[in-house]
């Protein structure tokens, strides 16, 4: 049951219960929530810019995918094919090769954290990890710089599908990720039965007076930041806008754009059927970025192949982001959001060149690629070069800040932002990574 | 400005001052049994309202409340008397004492002297000691978990002894909480919250119970841990390396280092480590430790699917022998060889390189082992460690109290890596007693902002998942009434928090917990069914008990405060409870709207 059915079941109007709490207890922060009701969710969206993180979680093979060594030692059992763009990718990826004019390659990323933990701080944040500063992911920025500005959004301006992405950092738990399992099912989000009347009102007005009490107790921003979390928990609870989560509810058609259908399904090698869990995944954050939301993040796990790599990269994991990237990129086309929405494609780092005994490939950070596309940025693009046997970048080489600068700058925020640690230090954004320029036009 | 005399329970009356002019008396009645005026937070504490070396501030503040103030002093508790400078903030001339009176005596001393070099090297001053309450709760949930529970809470304020903290940190130690509380945090550590396949969780559990339980030594627990071998349910100790055997026991390697050791050397595999002195050749050494180490995957055959099934894990010692390779990042292959600290261990394959590696550890008057676990100690009880974090030690990082940490790693291995007395020369320190309050003279010392700790003040923690589970048993007294043994109540606990756990997809098994202070959190608390079975009415619930005392209203709400938030009401927080009252449509509303935001405050999921 949520806070509007609420009221119209006791009778009464929104106003007539602001009234009505109004007579009972005065110090009721909380209340705004109440006025986003009735606000309008389709008259939200129009021309709001949107990123989207296809994280690969445990560092994909990219010379297997983006990037590959055809006639070299290392080059693998794959061939690379020819794309509706102007480079070529692996033939595992067909679906993918036929959109992608829209999106571009950067081959020569050069990212020296080869460690999960490190590489995956560092690809998020732009910033190689310190130990006195936690820096803010960039699903955080933008939720800081445009979550923020977008009003009517009720839901957070961060969600992170199937995974746990990494914290806000210095920027404080407002612009953490909400996670999310790919079902798109969240937990404890509905009133529990019975909760009728004003109730939910004279409980968080109680829990008001403690938490301004402990929080001007100066104890740190710990308190404080669990007040402001509380207030999103609420709107969400409230919120319309929560049905873009209910992916489910999907047209079969839809779905099978993402997870391919029947025989062609791209999980079925993984036994996971029509509906494989990044495909799933993917389609939510469509919703998401159609309902406003500034940034998704869609976790895809097991990357990890030091061992196999080919023959599981072939049967299970290919297929799956083949027919979930090129279904994402049609469907938000065929909406008209391509142009407003940034794909991102990345993991903590790339994958040796060499094939070790096992058949499989371990981390490597020295040499690998990154996929970019959509929001405006040029497609179709391979950007940068590694050498014959994928060892070393021959061209400029180019760093996570650099990816992130160049998001930032198809999402419309500012190169010169600074934002402030709380130690006062001042902290570029993205690390003052440069808008690659061959993407950006 | 309206003062009003409330009856406490033992026949004294205690001044309370009314600030905005509302009579409490109004719905709630007055009978405000305080117990210790050491219990009562937020701005209705003399105690803690009281600023950094401002005794004027102090002076016009009590003359500005009336008698309040004076009136508690002289009707108060043993607490306010014996701790008549607490409250206030700065140094005084003697160090807080717990009452501790043994033989580490001049140990603890040392940790205060230490401690209170860095503050006036810094400048500052400390905090005032934490009052009663806030102490209570912090040293609960430090030692066995948990929140205290309201009996212990009403024992300890109605205690007028000078060394009642003394006692709690004695009685804690010996609570089976304690082995559970630290059962729970190392299996969390060696294996994580999301159990890895087929690996038992229980048995490795059943190790830590009984080495907690009997307080056996951290360098005999670490040398079991690395010299395991057997079935893995007979050897609980075994599943820590069966769960990290994988790549080549590239991930046991790393994990060794950093829990045992304090060094994270986990870049080091693939190039010299920026900063430390671990170069790549010394992870592949200490990688070659671990590579005669097993693990054998028995199967049996299954009638019913036809298939060879997991039946169980053994870890065994292969023959290995020689040197382990490595490539160095232009591609050159090397050889590495067992050796760690200097000592070279020799390849042949009859000698057991695990039994090896854990006697070169355990081996000198300062290990690192010991610095190790003193550093994850500190961290546990403060929020940081001498280091940041406390996992990454080594020359690249100076400890921010080096002599004391040398002193207290020497004094852990003269004590036999006794835990438990590490545990109490930390909590019988001057530092841990201290309010987690910032004072006007400490407000730069805050490792949230990126500083060193100083230890001027304490410093806030979240609960873990396990804490906040834990807690809310205590808090609604469901702990008593649940049925099982320790086993099924860890099942039904480990069943719960793994709504919250989250993995990587990495082989190195890594995870996160989507709990601290997110949205998902919140919404377990306001809706979840844990919370709404603590809202029922069922008898031998705390909720029950409350409801159907004779006590008044009044009480009853201070009631409620002491078995959450571990003090009594302020009288603005009585007067809110007040109103939801007079909206209720009944008492068993109105005590579940209270108990539901007390439940979901801030100060209930923050150790502080």
């Amino acid at each position: 049951m949520n806070l509007s059915s609420l009221a119209t079941s006791a009778g009464m109007s929104r106003r007539h219960l602001l009234k009505h709490l109004a007579a009972g207890v005065t110090l009721i922060p909380g209340l705004q929530f109440l006025q986003n009701i009735e606000a309008n969710a389709a008259a939200l969206k129009k021309n709001n810019k949107s990123c989207i993180l296809l994280w690969m979680s445990g560092g994909p093979p990219t010379i297997d995918i983006w990037d590959l060594k055809p006639g070299s030692k290392n080059g693998g059992e794959f061939k690379p094919v020819s794309t509706a763009g102007d480079l070529q990718i692996s033939e595992h990826m067909p679906e993918t090769a036929k959109i992608m004019n829209h999106l571009s390659v950067v081959r020569s990323m050069s990212t020296r954290e080869a460690d999960h933990g490190r590489g995956r701080y560092y690809m998020h944040t732009a910033y190689v990890p310190n130990p006195t500063v936690i820096h803010p992911t960039f699903g955080s920025v933008v939720s800081y710089e445009l979550g923020t500005k977008r009003e009517g959004l009720e839901i957070p301006s961060f969600i992170s599908i199937g995974g746990p992405s990494m914290g806000p950092g210095f920027l404080g738990m407002m612009h953490a990720p909400f996670s999310v399992g790919n079902n798109g099912e969240i937990r404890n989000a509905s009133l529990p039965e019975g909760l009728g009347g004003n109730r939910l009102e004279q409980r968080l007005s109680m829990l008001n007076v403690v938490e301004t009490d402990f929080i001007k107790n100066s104890r740190s921003q710990m308190p404080k930041d669990h007040q402001e979390v509380y207030k999103k928990a609420r709107n969400l609870m409230t919120s319309q806008q929560m049905d873009a989560f209910k992916v489910n509810e999907e047209k079969p058609e839809t779905v099978a754009l993402y997870c391919g259908t029947g025989a062609n399904a791209a999980g079925g090698a993984m036994g996971m059927g029509a509906r494989n869990p990044f495909g799933m995944g993917c389609l939510m954050a469509r919703r998401l970025v159609e309902q406003g939301v500034p940034f998704v993040e869609v976790d895809f796990g097991g990357w990890d192949l030091h061992q196999g790599v080919f023959n599981n990269l072939k049967t299970q994991k290919l297929p799956v982001i083949d027919r979930a990237i090129s279904g994402l990129v049609t469907d938000l086309e065929q909406r008209g959001l391509l142009q407003d929405t940034v794909i991102v494609w990345m993991g903590e780092f790339g994958r040796t060149p060499r094939i070790n005994q096992d058949v499989g490939r371990d981390h490597w950070a020295a040499s690998w690629s990154v996929m970019i596309g959509g929001g405006g940025i040029k497609g179709g693009v391979a950007v940068g070069e590694t050498d014959k046997d994928g060892i070393q970048c021959v061209s400029q080489s180019y760093l996570p800040g650099d990816i992130w600068a160049t998001a930032a700058h198809a999402l419309g925020i500012p190169a010169n932002i600074v934002h402030t640690s709380k130690n006062g230090r001042p902290m570029k954004l993205a690390d003052g990574g440069t808008p690659i320029k061959e993407l950006i036009g | 400005m309206q003062h009003l005399m409330c009856s406490v329970r033992p026949g004294v009356r205690v001044g309370l001052t009314i600030a905005r002019g509302v009579s409490l008396a109004v719905g709630l009645g007055c009978s405000l049994y305080l117990g210790t005026a050491s219990l009562v937070a937020g701005d209705d504490n003399p105690a803690a309202e009281t600023r950094a070396g401002s005794r004027e501030t102090s002076a016009s503040r009590s003359e500005e409340r009336g008698g309040s103030r004076e009136s508690t002093r002289r009707n108060g508790s043993r607490t306010s008397k014996a701790e008549g400078d607490s409250p206030a903030a700065g140094l005084s001339a003697k160090p807080f004492s717990t009452g501790y009176d043994g033989q580490y005596g001049d140990l603890i001393g040392f940790i205060n002297e230490q401690v209170r070099k860095g503050w006036a090297e810094n400048g500052m001053v400390p905090s005032g000691p934490a009052v009663d309450g806030e102490w209570l709760r912090r040293v609960h949930l430090d030692l066995v978990g948990h929140i205290p529970d309201l009996e212990t809470t009403e024992a300890f304020v109605a205690d007028k002894s000078p060394d009642k903290r003394f006692k709690v940190i004695e009685n804690l130690l010996n609570d089976p909480g304690y082995v559970r509380h630290f059962t729970t945090i190392w299996t969390n550590l060696l294996i994580g919250r999301a159990t890895p396949q087929n690996i038992s969780r229980p048995a490795l559990q059943k190790f830590l119970r009984n080495s907690f339980g009997k307080n056996r030594g951290w360098d005999k627990i670490v040398v079991d841990l690395l010299t395991a071998e057997g079935h893995y349910e007979e050897n609980g100790a075994t599943n820590f390396l069966l769960s990290h055997l994988n790549e080549g026991a590239v991930p046991a390697t790393a994990l060794s280092a950093r829990l045992f050791l304090g060094i994270q050397v986990q870049c080091t595999q693939c190039h010299n480590h920026p900063f430390n002195d671990w170069k790549q050749n010394s992870f592949w050494e200490f990688n070659s430790f671990f590579k005669q180490a097993q693990r054998v995957e028995h199967r049996e055959y299954n009638e019913k699917t036809g298939r060879m099934d997991f039946s169980y894990f053994e870890l065994t010692r292969a023959d290995f022998e020689g040197p382990v390779f490595f490539e160095r990042r232009n591609g050159v292959m090397e050889v590495a060889y067992p050796k760690y600290n200097g000592v070279e261990v020799s390849p042949e394959g009859s000698i057991d390189r695990r039994k090896e590696l854990a006697s070169i550890i355990v081996s000198g008057e300062k290990t690192q082992l010991a610095e190790a676990a003193v550093n994850r100690m500190w961290g546990h009880l403060f929020g940081y460690g001498f280091t940041r974090p406390v996992d990454d030690m080594g020359p690249h990082k100076v400890p921010s109290h080096p002599e004391l940490l040398d002193r207290l790693a020497r004094e852990f291995v003269k004590s036999g890596y006794d835990l438990k007395q590490l545990v109490r020369w930390i909590c019988n320190s001057e530092a841990y007693n201290l309010t987690s309050r910032f004072s006007d003279g400490n407000l730069k010392d805050d490792p949230a902002a990126g500083e060193t700790p100083m230890f001027s003040h304490l410093y806030i923690k979240s609960m873990t998942v396990e804490q906040v589970y834990d807690s809310l048993l205590v808090a609604t007294n469901a702990h008593k009434t649940a049925s099982g043994g320790w086993e099924q109540a860890e099942s039904r606990r480990q069943q719960w928090l793994q709504q919250f756990v989250q993995t990587f997809g990495t082989d190195e098994n890594d995870e996160s917990t989507s709990f601290d202070g997110t949205i998902p959190q919140a919404l377990m608390m306001m809706n979840g069914e844990l919370i709404q079975n603590a809202l029922k009415d069922a008898q031998g619930s705390t909720l029950h008990s409350v409801l159907t005392s004779p006590a008044k209203p009044a009480d009853k709400a201070k009631q409620l405060y002491l078995a959450t938030l571990t003090r009594v009401p302020s009288e603005r927080e009585l007067k809110t409870a007040n109103m939801v009252m007079k909206n209720a449509r009944s008492p068993l509303e109105a005590f579940q709207d209270l108990y539901w935001a007390l439940l979901n405050s801030n100060e209930f999921i923050l150790i502080h």
